[in-house]
């Protein structure tokens, strides 16, 4: 019998993207629903009851919900080819970790380079910010991918930010290519596989996404 | 070979308390660390330099930071006594809940704490919606994990000591046995468990801290919100 897969999120969600992102790297069929997150279908709340929130996949009508736990679950799963995390348990170990630092830290902090009106916290936001790609930037070393020789877990949690590097950059009023070449060199590596190109937004129209939402909200 | 297992840890951290239940449940033999919080040793900055917290686990000399990273990392290494489920969806389902559990209901029962009067009646809506669905996923079952205690239930066993501590301290109850039959029912079974019984930190130590730390937030929160 086939796997039936079923993808909720939203375009510019780079939470979503991450799973787009690992049903790639293992070859997966599945059928993308766009969600509209002002007029939420019933499907999402049915699937998501607790959150409401996307990405949501549905595996076979099973729901799974939480973007790395999504990833890890495909993972899981699909065992067969292209593994994101290692099998070592310390390497394990090291790969959730460094999954949930960019989980912690980096959309929070993002948020406030984009959407917030006070000069100050977009300072600190913007400072902040390059301190954890610079954090993320060591940890990669001299290694083509945070998983080593090949893309893995920890890539996939942090590529999909890639995208909105331009927004940030356009908000905060900084390059992030001055101050994190390294991380940069990597996103374009990434972006040379096609699990990762055709997984990820145009960054122009994120541009152009992140504009109107500060529009409706009055922030520029 | 010999395993050389150490836990780095503070008498209080409701985190660290996870691991030394999953150390315990697992029948593993390791090495306590205690750390004062306000004078950090050298030799946790060096093993969690990125957030510089407790717990840490350290096998071999090679430290893991992250309560639920820790866990998966014990799960892995000693297969006896599983803490998670085999299949991948219940997996899956498992950490949602862990998630869920320290992203929303810990928050929302610490707002029901810390908060006062009408936005402390507020807290308690949301903390309750919370916690409904909690009640509701333990439905059917002893503990989260089934049967036996597992991964579930060791991230949100803490809440079966705090909240108690939070209730006596503000003289609210946030989980009702009339609201809440089935959580308030795990919440004793899971207390009286061998292992995670006689690991509960001293309520009386418990009790002071928490009082302390409600008289802070309320002090940090009236400062705030004067003029001057």
């Amino acid at each position: 019998m086939a796997d039936e897969i079923a993808l909720l999120s939203t375009w510019p969600s780079m939470f979503g993207m991450r799973v787009r992102v690992a049903l790639a790297e293992k070859g997966l069929k599945y059928e993308y629903r766009e969600e509209d997150l002002r007029n939420k279908s019933p499907l999402l709340l049915l699937m998501n009851p607790v959150h409401k929130k996307i990405p949501v996949l549905i595996h076979n009508g099973k729901p799974i919900s939480e973007s790395m736990i999504i990833v890890e679950y495909i993972d899981e799963v699909w065992n067969h080819k292209s593994p994101l995390l290692p099998t070592d348990p310390f390497q394990r170990a090291q790969a959730r970790f460094w999954a949930d630092y960019v989980d912690k830290k980096l959309y929070d902090i993002g948020k406030k380079i984009i959407w917030s009106t006070k000069e100050e916290e977009q300072e600190t936001g913007k400072k902040e910010f390059l301190e954890c790609l610079k954090l993320l930037e060591g940890e990669l070393g001299d290694n083509p991918y945070f998983g080593g020789q090949n893309f893995g877990f920890v890539d996939v949690s942090l590529v999909t930010f890639s995208c909105w590097f331009h927004t940030f950059e356009s908000y905060g009023n900084f390059s992030i290519e001055t101050e994190c070449p390294k991380l940069v060199a990597w996103t374009k590596r990434c972006l040379e596989k096609e699990s990762v190109s055709s997984s990820l937004a145009d960054p122009h129209k994120i541009h152009d996404f992140a504009s109107g939402v500060r529009k409706r909200f009055a922030i520029e | 070979m010999g395993e050389e297992v150490k836990l780095f840890r503070s008498w209080s951290s409701p985190f660290a308390l996870r691991i030394v239940w999953a150390l315990k449940i697992k029948g593993i033999e390791y090495e306590t660390v205690f750390e004062d919080l306000s004078n950090k040793s050298p030799l946790l900055l060096q093993y969690n330099p990125v957030h510089k917290k407790v717990p840490i686990l350290v096998h071999n000399g090679r430290p893991i930071a992250e309560s639920f990273v820790i866990l998966e990392y014990i799960d892995e290494t000693w297969k006896q006594v599983p803490l998670l489920p085999e299949d991948p969806y219940e997996r899956a389902k498992a950490r949602f809940w862990a998630k869920f559990g320290d992203d929303k209901v810990l928050t929302s029962v610490w707002n029901v704490f810390i908060k006062q009067g009408k936005e402390q009646e507020e807290a308690l809506v949301a903390a309750m919606e919370n916690l409904k669905f909690l009640e509701e996923e333990i439905k059917g079952k002893k503990f989260f994990g089934g049967e036996r205690i597992g991964y579930v239930d060791l991230v949100l066993g803490l809440l079966a000591n705090l909240i108690s501590i939070c209730e006596e301290i503000i003289g609210l109850k946030i989980v009702d046995e009339e609201k809440l039959p089935l959580l308030y029912s795990w919440m004793q079974d899971f207390a009286e468990a061998p292992i995670i019984r006689d690991n509960w930190p001293p309520r009386d130590k418990m009790i002071v801290k928490f009082q302390a730390l409600l008289d802070a937030a309320i002090a940090s929160s009236s400062s705030s919100s004067s003029s001057k």
